[in-house]
Protein backbone atom coordinates (compact mmCIF):
# COMPACT_ATOMS: atom_id res chain seq x y z
CA UNK A 1 0.00 0.00 0.00
CA UNK A 2 3.42 2.31 0.14
CA UNK A 3 5.43 3.54 -2.23
CA UNK A 4 8.83 2.67 -1.67
CA UNK A 5 9.30 6.37 -0.94
CA UNK A 6 6.88 6.65 1.12
CA UNK A 7 7.41 6.89 4.70
CA UNK A 8 8.42 3.25 6.44
CA UNK A 9 5.20 1.17 6.73
CA UNK A 10 5.37 1.67 10.72
CA UNK A 11 4.21 5.41 10.71
CA UNK A 12 1.26 5.23 8.68
CA UNK A 13 -0.86 4.13 11.94
CA UNK A 14 -0.36 2.59 15.00
CA UNK A 15 0.25 5.24 16.75
CA UNK A 16 -2.38 6.67 19.83
CA UNK A 17 -3.94 9.28 20.36
CA UNK A 18 -1.35 10.46 23.01
CA UNK A 19 1.35 10.12 20.89
CA UNK A 20 -0.40 12.41 18.17
CA UNK A 21 -0.68 14.75 21.25
CA UNK A 22 3.06 15.10 21.40
CA UNK A 23 3.24 15.36 17.41
CA UNK A 24 1.71 18.64 17.78
CA UNK A 25 4.69 20.15 18.00
CA UNK A 26 5.26 20.33 14.67
CA UNK A 27 7.07 16.97 14.22
CA UNK A 28 9.21 16.99 11.83
CA UNK A 29 9.48 13.92 9.61
CA UNK A 30 11.78 14.17 6.75
CA UNK A 31 12.27 11.03 4.78
CA UNK A 32 15.53 10.76 3.21
CA UNK A 33 17.67 7.85 1.50
CA UNK A 34 14.84 5.67 1.69
CA UNK A 35 17.26 2.93 -0.28
CA UNK A 36 19.36 2.37 2.84
CA UNK A 37 16.21 1.73 5.01
CA UNK A 38 16.36 -2.32 5.62
CA UNK A 39 14.70 -4.52 2.99
CA UNK A 40 11.82 -5.85 5.99
CA UNK A 41 10.35 -2.16 6.56
CA UNK A 42 9.50 -1.54 2.81
CA UNK A 43 8.29 -4.92 2.36
CA UNK A 44 5.19 -3.90 5.03
CA UNK A 45 6.13 -6.27 7.72
CA UNK A 46 4.72 -5.73 11.47
CA UNK A 47 6.81 -3.92 13.72
CA UNK A 48 8.79 -6.14 15.92
CA UNK A 49 8.79 -4.32 19.48
CA UNK A 50 5.75 -1.88 19.96
CA UNK A 51 5.30 0.58 22.97
CA UNK A 52 1.96 2.00 23.06
CA UNK A 53 1.85 5.35 25.04
CA UNK A 54 4.17 4.24 27.83
CA UNK A 55 4.37 5.65 31.03
CA UNK A 56 7.86 4.73 33.28
CA UNK A 57 8.87 5.66 36.70
CA UNK A 58 11.02 5.25 39.50
CA UNK A 59 11.67 5.36 42.61
CA UNK A 60 14.00 7.01 44.67
CA UNK A 61 14.18 7.24 48.30
CA UNK A 62 12.45 10.28 48.50
CA UNK A 63 10.71 10.61 45.12
CA UNK A 64 8.62 8.98 42.56
CA UNK A 65 10.48 9.83 39.24
CA UNK A 66 8.57 10.30 36.13
CA UNK A 67 11.52 8.69 33.73
CA UNK A 68 8.91 8.73 30.40
CA UNK A 69 5.53 10.23 29.78
CA UNK A 70 3.62 8.57 27.15
CA UNK A 71 5.86 7.29 24.78
CA UNK A 72 5.12 4.99 21.59
CA UNK A 73 7.29 3.96 18.63
CA UNK A 74 7.40 0.69 16.74
CA UNK A 75 11.18 -0.92 15.87
CA UNK A 76 11.02 -2.97 12.48
CA UNK A 77 12.86 -6.19 11.78
CA UNK A 78 16.21 -4.95 10.41
CA UNK A 79 16.02 -1.78 11.77
CA UNK A 80 18.66 0.54 13.37
CA UNK A 81 16.77 2.03 16.07
CA UNK A 82 18.55 4.92 18.14
CA UNK A 83 17.00 6.47 20.84
CA UNK A 84 18.32 9.54 21.22
CA UNK A 85 17.66 12.48 23.77
CA UNK A 86 19.72 14.72 26.70
CA UNK A 87 20.37 12.68 29.78
CA UNK A 88 18.08 11.73 31.95
CA UNK A 89 15.15 12.08 29.74
CA UNK A 90 14.82 8.71 30.72
CA UNK A 91 16.25 6.39 27.13
CA UNK A 92 18.34 4.26 29.03
CA UNK A 93 15.18 3.31 31.46
CA UNK A 94 12.96 2.62 28.16
CA UNK A 95 15.58 0.24 27.18
CA UNK A 96 15.41 -1.74 30.91
CA UNK A 97 12.05 -1.72 29.80
CA UNK A 98 12.15 -3.28 26.86
CA UNK A 99 14.30 -5.83 28.24
CA UNK A 100 11.59 -6.24 31.33
CA UNK A 101 13.54 -4.98 34.70
CA UNK A 102 10.59 -2.28 34.65
CA UNK A 103 6.99 -2.57 34.11
CA UNK A 104 5.15 0.56 32.81
CA UNK A 105 2.52 2.13 35.11
CA UNK A 106 0.86 3.05 32.10
CA UNK A 107 1.02 1.74 28.38
CA UNK A 108 2.87 -1.80 27.29
CA UNK A 109 5.73 -2.85 25.25
CA UNK A 110 5.34 -6.05 22.90
CA UNK A 111 7.70 -8.03 21.04
CA UNK A 112 6.41 -9.63 18.22
CA UNK A 113 2.51 -9.46 19.33
CA UNK A 114 3.46 -10.70 22.79
CA UNK A 115 3.30 -8.57 26.17
CA UNK A 116 6.75 -8.26 27.72
CA UNK A 117 6.89 -9.66 31.30
CA UNK A 118 10.44 -10.04 31.96
CA UNK A 119 13.72 -10.21 31.05
CA UNK A 120 14.70 -13.06 28.60
CA UNK A 121 17.29 -14.14 26.41
CA UNK A 122 15.39 -13.43 22.75
CA UNK A 123 16.22 -9.58 24.01
CA UNK A 124 20.54 -9.76 24.49
CA UNK A 125 21.40 -6.19 26.28
CA UNK A 126 25.18 -4.94 26.09
CA UNK A 127 25.63 -1.95 28.34
CA UNK A 128 27.53 0.76 28.96
CA UNK A 129 29.63 -0.68 32.02
CA UNK A 130 32.31 -2.73 30.92
CA UNK A 131 31.88 -5.29 34.26
CA UNK A 132 28.92 -6.86 32.45
CA UNK A 133 31.36 -10.05 31.48
CA UNK A 134 31.33 -13.23 33.75
CA UNK A 135 35.04 -12.83 35.20
CA UNK A 136 35.28 -16.19 35.76
CA UNK A 137 34.78 -17.16 32.01
CA UNK A 138 37.09 -16.90 29.30
CA UNK A 139 36.26 -14.77 26.50
CA UNK A 140 34.77 -17.95 24.57
CA UNK A 141 33.35 -18.90 28.38
CA UNK A 142 31.68 -15.95 28.31
CA UNK A 143 29.82 -16.31 24.72
CA UNK A 144 29.09 -19.56 24.94
CA UNK A 145 27.40 -18.89 27.89
CA UNK A 146 24.11 -17.53 27.47
CA UNK A 147 23.98 -20.51 24.76
CA UNK A 148 24.72 -23.19 26.78
CA UNK A 149 22.12 -21.65 29.63
CA UNK A 150 19.15 -22.29 27.15
CA UNK A 151 19.89 -25.35 25.83
CA UNK A 152 21.98 -24.98 22.87
CA UNK A 153 24.14 -27.74 22.72
CA UNK A 154 27.98 -27.78 23.67
CA UNK A 155 29.23 -28.13 20.04
CA UNK A 156 26.68 -25.59 19.15
CA UNK A 157 27.60 -22.81 20.97
CA UNK A 158 31.21 -23.23 20.49
CA UNK A 159 30.94 -22.97 16.90
CA UNK A 160 28.77 -20.20 17.14
CA UNK A 161 30.93 -18.80 19.50
CA UNK A 162 33.93 -19.05 17.66
CA UNK A 163 31.64 -17.18 14.59
CA UNK A 164 30.87 -14.39 16.34
CA UNK A 165 33.95 -13.76 18.12
CA UNK A 166 35.56 -14.09 15.11
CA UNK A 167 33.25 -11.44 12.96
CA UNK A 168 33.83 -8.74 16.02
CA UNK A 169 37.63 -9.92 15.70
CA UNK A 170 38.49 -11.39 18.79
CA UNK A 171 39.20 -14.87 17.17
CA UNK A 172 43.01 -14.64 18.94
CA UNK A 173 41.35 -13.61 21.76
CA UNK A 174 39.22 -16.94 23.27
CA UNK A 175 40.80 -18.09 25.87
CA UNK A 176 41.54 -15.21 27.75
CA UNK A 177 39.72 -14.18 30.86
CA UNK A 178 38.23 -10.67 30.22
CA UNK A 179 40.36 -9.09 32.64
CA UNK A 180 43.02 -8.94 30.30
CA UNK A 181 40.95 -7.40 27.35
CA UNK A 182 40.85 -3.81 26.80
CA UNK A 183 37.55 -1.94 26.99
CA UNK A 184 37.11 -2.02 23.65
CA UNK A 185 37.64 -5.48 23.41
CA UNK A 186 35.26 -6.35 26.73
CA UNK A 187 32.65 -4.62 24.43
CA UNK A 188 33.22 -6.04 21.30
CA UNK A 189 33.41 -9.43 23.66
CA UNK A 190 29.60 -8.25 24.91
CA UNK A 191 28.57 -7.71 21.22
CA UNK A 192 29.62 -11.12 20.04
CA UNK A 193 28.10 -12.57 23.08
CA UNK A 194 24.64 -11.18 22.51
CA UNK A 195 25.25 -11.47 18.62
CA UNK A 196 25.72 -14.88 19.15
CA UNK A 197 22.95 -15.84 20.73
CA UNK A 198 20.81 -14.78 17.87
CA UNK A 199 18.55 -12.87 19.87
CA UNK A 200 15.32 -10.70 17.97
CA UNK A 201 16.20 -7.63 19.22
CA UNK A 202 19.81 -6.55 20.15
CA UNK A 203 19.65 -3.33 22.55
CA UNK A 204 22.65 -1.43 23.80
CA UNK A 205 22.91 1.20 26.18
CA UNK A 206 25.69 3.72 25.47
CA UNK A 207 27.96 0.72 24.66
CA UNK A 208 30.92 3.20 23.73
CA UNK A 209 29.97 6.10 25.99
CA UNK A 210 33.23 4.98 28.29
CA UNK A 211 35.37 4.42 25.27
CA UNK A 212 38.28 6.64 24.24
CA UNK A 213 36.91 8.97 20.85
CA UNK A 214 39.54 6.67 18.41
CA UNK A 215 38.09 3.04 19.56
CA UNK A 216 34.66 4.69 19.79
CA UNK A 217 34.77 5.48 16.31
CA UNK A 218 36.30 2.45 15.17
CA UNK A 219 33.50 0.35 17.07
CA UNK A 220 30.77 2.29 15.50
CA UNK A 221 32.53 1.45 11.91
CA UNK A 222 32.71 -1.86 13.53
CA UNK A 223 28.71 -2.00 14.32
CA UNK A 224 27.54 -1.04 11.11
CA UNK A 225 29.69 -3.96 9.49
CA UNK A 226 28.22 -5.84 11.17
CA UNK A 227 24.88 -5.12 10.35
CA UNK A 228 25.66 -4.56 7.07
CA UNK A 229 26.97 -8.44 7.30
CA UNK A 230 23.90 -10.12 9.57
CA UNK A 231 20.90 -7.21 9.45
CA UNK A 232 20.11 -7.92 12.80
CA UNK A 233 17.92 -5.31 14.47
CA UNK A 234 19.20 -3.13 16.19
CA UNK A 235 18.10 -0.68 19.67
CA UNK A 236 20.82 1.51 20.46
CA UNK A 237 20.14 4.49 23.39
CA UNK A 238 22.97 6.86 23.34
CA UNK A 239 23.38 10.92 24.02
CA UNK A 240 25.47 11.66 21.03
CA UNK A 241 23.49 13.06 18.02
CA UNK A 242 26.56 12.35 16.01
CA UNK A 243 26.84 8.45 17.43
CA UNK A 244 23.04 8.53 16.34
CA UNK A 245 23.41 10.00 13.02
CA UNK A 246 26.08 7.60 12.49
CA UNK A 247 24.64 4.57 13.77
CA UNK A 248 20.87 5.21 13.34
CA UNK A 249 18.77 4.23 10.16
CA UNK A 250 15.77 5.87 12.30
CA UNK A 251 16.12 8.26 15.22
CA UNK A 252 13.74 8.73 18.27
CA UNK A 253 14.08 11.90 19.70
CA UNK A 254 13.31 12.08 22.91
CA UNK A 255 12.55 15.78 25.10
CA UNK A 256 14.53 16.58 28.59
CA UNK A 257 12.79 15.00 31.38
CA UNK A 258 10.60 13.63 31.64
CA UNK A 259 11.14 12.42 28.07
CA UNK A 260 8.61 12.22 25.89
CA UNK A 261 8.71 11.93 21.65
CA UNK A 262 9.82 14.72 20.23
CA UNK A 263 10.53 13.42 16.75
CA UNK A 264 11.09 10.16 14.82
CA UNK A 265 13.70 10.80 12.01
CA UNK A 266 15.19 8.97 9.05
CA UNK A 267 19.13 8.86 8.57
CA UNK A 268 20.39 8.01 5.38
CA UNK A 269 23.72 6.10 7.02
CA UNK A 270 26.68 8.64 6.46
CA UNK A 271 29.53 6.60 5.21
CA UNK A 272 32.37 8.00 7.08
CA UNK A 273 33.72 10.21 4.48
CA UNK A 274 30.52 12.01 4.26
CA UNK A 275 30.40 12.56 7.91
CA UNK A 276 32.16 15.75 7.26
CA UNK A 277 29.58 16.94 4.44
CA UNK A 278 26.82 19.28 4.02
CA UNK A 279 24.09 16.81 5.09
CA UNK A 280 25.31 15.17 7.80
CA UNK A 281 25.44 18.28 9.44
CA UNK A 282 22.31 19.74 8.59
CA UNK A 283 21.17 16.29 9.98
CA UNK A 284 23.17 17.23 13.22
CA UNK A 285 21.99 20.63 13.76
CA UNK A 286 18.24 19.89 12.82
CA UNK A 287 18.54 17.50 15.89
CA UNK A 288 20.46 20.15 17.79
CA UNK A 289 17.65 22.65 17.35
CA UNK A 290 14.89 19.76 18.29
CA UNK A 291 16.86 19.29 21.76
CA UNK A 292 18.42 22.75 23.00
CA UNK A 293 16.55 24.91 20.64
CA UNK A 294 18.79 27.99 20.10
CA UNK A 295 20.92 27.64 22.97
CA UNK A 296 22.75 24.26 21.86
CA UNK A 297 23.26 25.94 17.70
CA UNK A 298 26.37 24.23 18.53
CA UNK A 299 26.75 20.16 19.04
CA UNK B 1 38.40 33.35 19.97
CA UNK B 2 40.64 30.83 18.34
CA UNK B 3 41.59 34.37 16.03
CA UNK B 4 43.06 35.84 19.15
CA UNK B 5 44.94 32.51 19.98
CA UNK B 6 46.90 32.36 17.00
CA UNK B 7 47.47 36.29 17.04
CA UNK B 8 49.42 35.18 20.43
CA UNK B 9 51.40 32.98 19.59
CA UNK B 10 54.81 33.78 20.11
CA UNK B 11 56.44 32.12 17.05
CA UNK B 12 55.63 29.28 14.16
CA UNK B 13 57.87 26.06 15.28
CA UNK B 14 59.32 23.85 12.00
CA UNK B 15 57.06 20.66 11.83
CA UNK B 16 58.69 17.09 11.02
CA UNK B 17 57.86 13.60 10.43
CA UNK B 18 60.60 10.95 11.43
CA UNK B 19 60.69 7.10 10.50
CA UNK B 20 61.45 4.82 13.24
CA UNK B 21 63.72 2.09 13.12
CA UNK B 22 62.96 -1.33 13.47
CA UNK B 23 63.18 -2.63 16.97
CA UNK B 24 65.96 -5.44 15.53
CA UNK B 25 68.23 -2.68 14.97
CA UNK B 26 68.35 -1.04 17.90
CA UNK B 27 69.79 -4.51 19.53
CA UNK B 28 69.20 -5.51 22.88
CA UNK B 29 65.33 -5.02 23.90
CA UNK B 30 64.66 -7.66 26.17
CA UNK B 31 67.26 -9.15 28.90
CA UNK B 32 67.34 -11.90 31.37
CA UNK B 33 67.45 -10.52 35.35
CA UNK B 34 70.32 -11.55 36.83
CA UNK B 35 69.97 -14.76 39.24
CA UNK B 36 69.54 -13.10 42.70
CA UNK B 37 67.49 -11.04 41.49
CA UNK B 38 64.89 -13.52 40.42
CA UNK B 39 64.98 -15.85 43.38
CA UNK B 40 64.31 -12.53 45.07
CA UNK B 41 61.30 -12.24 43.05
CA UNK B 42 59.86 -15.23 44.18
CA UNK B 43 57.58 -15.43 46.95
CA UNK B 44 58.34 -18.71 48.51
CA UNK B 45 61.78 -17.66 48.54
CA UNK B 46 61.53 -14.67 50.33
CA UNK B 47 59.67 -16.36 52.89
CA UNK B 48 61.38 -19.03 54.06
CA UNK B 49 64.66 -16.45 54.33
CA UNK B 50 62.56 -15.01 57.08
CA UNK B 51 61.45 -18.12 58.77
CA UNK B 52 65.67 -18.65 58.57
CA UNK B 53 66.07 -15.53 60.18
CA UNK B 54 63.49 -16.09 62.79
CA UNK B 55 64.88 -19.70 63.80
CA UNK B 56 68.71 -17.69 64.10
CA UNK B 57 67.16 -15.33 66.78
CA UNK B 58 65.27 -17.74 68.33
CA UNK B 59 69.01 -20.34 68.66
CA UNK B 60 70.65 -17.37 69.64
CA UNK B 61 68.71 -16.00 72.19
CA UNK B 62 67.77 -19.39 73.65
CA UNK B 63 71.68 -20.18 73.99
CA UNK B 64 72.27 -16.60 75.13
CA UNK B 65 69.49 -16.79 78.10
CA UNK B 66 70.26 -20.61 78.57
CA UNK B 67 67.48 -21.34 80.55
CA UNK B 68 65.86 -24.51 79.22
CA UNK B 69 63.07 -24.71 81.39
CA UNK B 70 61.60 -21.29 79.94
CA UNK B 71 62.90 -21.29 76.68
CA UNK B 72 64.15 -24.11 74.82
CA UNK B 73 66.56 -23.52 71.95
CA UNK B 74 65.16 -23.75 68.32
CA UNK B 75 67.19 -27.47 68.17
CA UNK B 76 65.94 -28.88 71.37
CA UNK B 77 62.11 -27.61 69.96
CA UNK B 78 62.89 -29.43 66.08
CA UNK B 79 64.65 -32.53 68.56
CA UNK B 80 61.19 -32.86 70.85
CA UNK B 81 59.27 -32.11 67.48
CA UNK B 82 60.51 -34.74 65.55
CA UNK B 83 60.59 -36.79 68.00
CA UNK B 84 57.00 -36.06 68.72
CA UNK B 85 56.10 -36.73 65.03
CA UNK B 86 58.00 -40.14 65.12
CA UNK B 87 56.64 -41.43 68.23
CA UNK B 88 53.32 -40.92 66.80
CA UNK B 89 52.06 -38.82 69.77
CA UNK B 90 51.67 -35.30 67.73
CA UNK B 91 50.21 -36.67 64.55
CA UNK B 92 47.37 -38.59 66.91
CA UNK B 93 46.40 -35.55 68.74
CA UNK B 94 46.30 -33.90 65.36
CA UNK B 95 43.91 -35.67 63.93
CA UNK B 96 41.86 -35.99 67.15
CA UNK B 97 42.10 -32.06 66.89
CA UNK B 98 41.52 -31.80 62.87
CA UNK B 99 38.52 -34.28 63.12
CA UNK B 100 36.68 -32.19 65.35
CA UNK B 101 37.86 -28.94 63.23
CA UNK B 102 36.31 -30.04 60.13
CA UNK B 103 33.06 -31.27 61.65
CA UNK B 104 32.76 -27.99 63.29
CA UNK B 105 33.32 -25.66 59.96
CA UNK B 106 31.86 -27.96 57.99
CA UNK B 107 28.58 -27.26 59.93
CA UNK B 108 29.26 -23.20 60.75
CA UNK B 109 29.31 -23.74 56.71
CA UNK B 110 26.34 -25.39 55.89
CA UNK B 111 24.55 -23.07 58.48
CA UNK B 112 26.22 -19.77 57.15
CA UNK B 113 24.53 -21.02 53.25
CA UNK B 114 21.46 -21.39 54.71
CA UNK B 115 21.67 -17.71 56.67
CA UNK B 116 22.79 -16.26 53.51
CA UNK B 117 20.25 -17.76 51.38
CA UNK B 118 17.75 -16.58 53.46
CA UNK B 119 19.04 -13.03 53.34
CA UNK B 120 19.62 -12.49 49.97
CA UNK B 121 16.17 -14.07 48.85
CA UNK B 122 13.98 -12.00 51.94
CA UNK B 123 14.12 -8.34 53.26
CA UNK B 124 13.07 -10.26 56.49
CA UNK B 125 16.40 -12.62 56.22
CA UNK B 126 18.43 -9.62 55.78
CA UNK B 127 17.58 -8.54 59.17
CA UNK B 128 17.61 -11.58 60.69
CA UNK B 129 21.10 -11.77 59.42
CA UNK B 130 22.61 -8.54 60.20
CA UNK B 131 20.94 -8.57 63.60
CA UNK B 132 22.23 -12.08 64.40
CA UNK B 133 25.68 -11.38 63.34
CA UNK B 134 26.12 -8.00 64.90
CA UNK B 135 24.94 -9.83 68.02
CA UNK B 136 27.30 -12.78 68.06
CA UNK B 137 30.36 -11.40 65.82
CA UNK B 138 32.08 -9.73 68.76
CA UNK B 139 31.23 -12.46 71.29
CA UNK B 140 34.51 -14.42 71.49
CA UNK B 141 33.21 -17.93 70.69
CA UNK B 142 34.79 -19.59 73.52
CA UNK B 143 33.01 -17.55 76.27
CA UNK B 144 30.16 -19.43 75.23
CA UNK B 145 32.38 -22.45 76.27
CA UNK B 146 30.69 -22.10 79.69
CA UNK B 147 27.31 -22.71 78.36
CA UNK B 148 28.41 -24.89 76.23
CA UNK B 149 29.56 -27.39 78.87
CA UNK B 150 26.58 -26.94 80.85
CA UNK B 151 24.49 -27.74 78.05
CA UNK B 152 26.56 -30.70 75.70
CA UNK B 153 28.55 -31.72 78.79
CA UNK B 154 32.49 -32.46 78.61
CA UNK B 155 33.23 -33.47 74.67
CA UNK B 156 33.48 -32.73 71.35
CA UNK B 157 29.80 -31.61 71.16
CA UNK B 158 30.51 -28.70 73.41
CA UNK B 159 33.54 -27.81 70.87
CA UNK B 160 32.03 -28.62 68.00
CA UNK B 161 28.85 -25.97 69.04
CA UNK B 162 31.68 -23.00 70.08
CA UNK B 163 33.41 -24.05 66.57
CA UNK B 164 30.17 -23.31 64.98
CA UNK B 165 29.82 -20.30 66.57
CA UNK B 166 33.19 -18.80 65.49
CA UNK B 167 32.82 -19.99 62.06
CA UNK B 168 29.18 -19.02 60.90
CA UNK B 169 28.89 -15.21 61.89
CA UNK B 170 32.37 -14.67 60.38
CA UNK B 171 31.37 -16.18 57.11
CA UNK B 172 27.74 -15.62 56.83
CA UNK B 173 28.50 -11.64 57.17
CA UNK B 174 31.56 -11.86 54.71
CA UNK B 175 29.20 -14.35 52.10
CA UNK B 176 26.29 -11.33 52.52
CA UNK B 177 28.01 -8.44 51.82
CA UNK B 178 30.05 -10.32 48.56
CA UNK B 179 26.35 -11.03 47.40
CA UNK B 180 24.61 -7.74 47.87
CA UNK B 181 28.29 -6.04 45.97
CA UNK B 182 27.58 -8.03 43.05
CA UNK B 183 27.25 -5.21 40.44
CA UNK B 184 23.68 -4.30 38.83
CA UNK B 185 24.99 -4.53 35.60
CA UNK B 186 26.55 -8.38 36.10
CA UNK B 187 23.05 -8.95 38.02
CA UNK B 188 21.50 -7.61 34.72
CA UNK B 189 23.00 -9.31 32.42
CA UNK B 190 22.64 -12.98 33.83
CA UNK B 191 19.01 -12.39 34.46
CA UNK B 192 18.81 -11.36 30.05
CA UNK B 193 20.13 -14.65 29.72
CA UNK B 194 17.14 -15.97 31.60
CA UNK B 195 18.48 -17.13 34.94
CA UNK B 196 16.07 -17.38 37.72
CA UNK B 197 15.99 -18.97 41.09
CA UNK B 198 18.23 -21.65 41.84
CA UNK B 199 20.71 -21.13 39.06
CA UNK B 200 21.13 -17.10 39.21
CA UNK B 201 22.18 -17.64 42.46
CA UNK B 202 24.88 -20.69 41.73
CA UNK B 203 25.77 -19.48 38.50
CA UNK B 204 25.62 -15.87 38.76
CA UNK B 205 26.10 -14.12 42.71
CA UNK B 206 27.92 -16.89 43.77
CA UNK B 207 30.72 -16.63 41.39
CA UNK B 208 31.05 -12.96 41.21
CA UNK B 209 30.82 -13.42 45.40
CA UNK B 210 33.47 -15.34 44.97
CA UNK B 211 36.23 -13.21 46.79
CA UNK B 212 33.52 -12.28 49.32
CA UNK B 213 33.05 -15.24 49.93
CA UNK B 214 37.12 -17.10 49.88
CA UNK B 215 37.66 -14.39 52.42
CA UNK B 216 34.87 -15.38 54.62
CA UNK B 217 36.07 -19.08 54.82
CA UNK B 218 39.63 -18.09 55.43
CA UNK B 219 38.48 -15.79 58.01
CA UNK B 220 35.88 -18.69 59.52
CA UNK B 221 39.12 -21.03 59.37
CA UNK B 222 41.15 -18.92 61.02
CA UNK B 223 38.76 -17.95 64.06
CA UNK B 224 38.02 -21.90 64.51
CA UNK B 225 41.59 -22.88 64.66
CA UNK B 226 42.12 -20.48 67.44
CA UNK B 227 38.66 -21.38 69.20
CA UNK B 228 39.41 -25.44 69.03
CA UNK B 229 42.90 -24.74 70.58
CA UNK B 230 42.24 -22.52 73.01
CA UNK B 231 38.73 -24.63 73.76
CA UNK B 232 41.14 -27.84 74.31
CA UNK B 233 43.34 -25.38 76.50
CA UNK B 234 40.64 -25.08 79.00
CA UNK B 235 39.42 -28.35 79.48
CA UNK B 236 41.03 -30.75 76.94
CA UNK B 237 40.02 -34.05 77.07
CA UNK B 238 37.96 -35.80 74.77
CA UNK B 239 35.98 -39.12 75.26
CA UNK B 240 39.40 -40.46 76.63
CA UNK B 241 42.09 -38.85 74.04
CA UNK B 242 42.92 -35.12 73.97
CA UNK B 243 43.86 -33.03 70.77
CA UNK B 244 46.52 -30.49 70.35
CA UNK B 245 45.41 -28.23 72.50
CA UNK B 246 45.47 -30.72 75.45
CA UNK B 247 49.16 -32.27 74.24
CA UNK B 248 50.41 -28.51 75.23
CA UNK B 249 48.81 -28.51 78.62
CA UNK B 250 49.79 -31.39 79.85
CA UNK B 251 53.47 -31.04 78.48
CA UNK B 252 53.07 -27.74 80.79
CA UNK B 253 52.13 -29.76 83.49
CA UNK B 254 55.19 -31.54 82.87
CA UNK B 255 57.25 -28.45 82.80
CA UNK B 256 58.43 -30.26 79.22
CA UNK B 257 58.67 -26.91 77.94
CA UNK B 258 60.37 -27.75 74.47
CA UNK B 259 57.09 -30.57 73.63
CA UNK B 260 55.28 -27.38 74.77
CA UNK B 261 57.09 -25.83 71.86
CA UNK B 262 56.75 -28.58 69.59
CA UNK B 263 52.99 -28.85 69.94
CA UNK B 264 52.41 -24.58 69.29
CA UNK B 265 54.67 -25.34 66.39
CA UNK B 266 52.34 -27.77 64.83
CA UNK B 267 49.79 -25.63 65.43
CA UNK B 268 51.22 -22.73 63.58
CA UNK B 269 52.31 -25.04 60.68
CA UNK B 270 48.45 -26.22 60.10
CA UNK B 271 47.87 -22.88 60.04
CA UNK B 272 50.23 -22.37 57.60
CA UNK B 273 49.82 -24.68 55.57
CA UNK B 274 46.04 -24.41 55.11
CA UNK B 275 46.52 -20.49 54.43
CA UNK B 276 49.38 -20.99 52.34
CA UNK B 277 48.80 -24.50 50.34
CA UNK B 278 44.96 -24.81 50.39
CA UNK B 279 43.56 -21.39 50.58
CA UNK B 280 46.61 -19.81 48.06
CA UNK B 281 45.62 -22.73 45.71
CA UNK B 282 42.50 -22.02 45.74
CA UNK B 283 43.08 -18.16 45.50
CA UNK B 284 45.45 -18.88 42.02
CA UNK B 285 43.72 -21.12 40.59
CA UNK B 286 39.93 -18.87 41.16
CA UNK B 287 39.90 -15.24 41.81
CA UNK B 288 43.70 -14.50 41.05
CA UNK B 289 43.00 -16.16 37.15
CA UNK B 290 39.65 -14.33 36.94
CA UNK B 291 41.64 -10.46 37.41
CA UNK B 292 39.19 -10.23 40.64
CA UNK B 293 41.73 -9.92 43.07
CA UNK B 294 45.60 -8.35 42.31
Amino acid sequence: MLAIEGPPAGNADGYTDTEQLTQIMQQPRVVTGISTAPDAQASGATPLVRAHGVTLQYKTPDHLVTATYRVSFDIFPGERYVILGPSGCGKSTILKAIAGFLKPVEGSFTLKGKPVTGPGPDRLMVFQEFDQLLPWKTVLGNVMFPMLENGVSRADSERRAREALTKVNLGDFVDVYPHMLSGGMKQRCAIARAMAMKPDVLMMDEPYAALDALTRRKMQDELLQLWNDIRFTLVFVTHSIEEAVILGSRILVLSPHPGQVRAELNSPGFAYDARSGAAFHELVQKISFMLFGDRGGSH
Amino acid sequence: MSDTAIKHAPFVRQEYTRDVQVPASIGEVKRALPILERLWNMDMVRRISILVLLAIIWETYARWSANPLLFPTFTDTMEAWWSGIISGVIPARLVVTLRMLLTGYALGLALAAVFVTLAVSTRFGTDLLSTLTSMFNPLPAIALLPLALLWFGLGAPSIIFVIVNSVLWAVALNTHAGCTAVSETLRMAGQTFGLKGFRYVTKILMPAAFPAILSGLKIGWAFAWRTLIAAELVFGVSSGSGGLGWYIFENRNLLDTANVFAGLLTVMAVGLVVEGVIFRTIEIKTIRRWGMQH
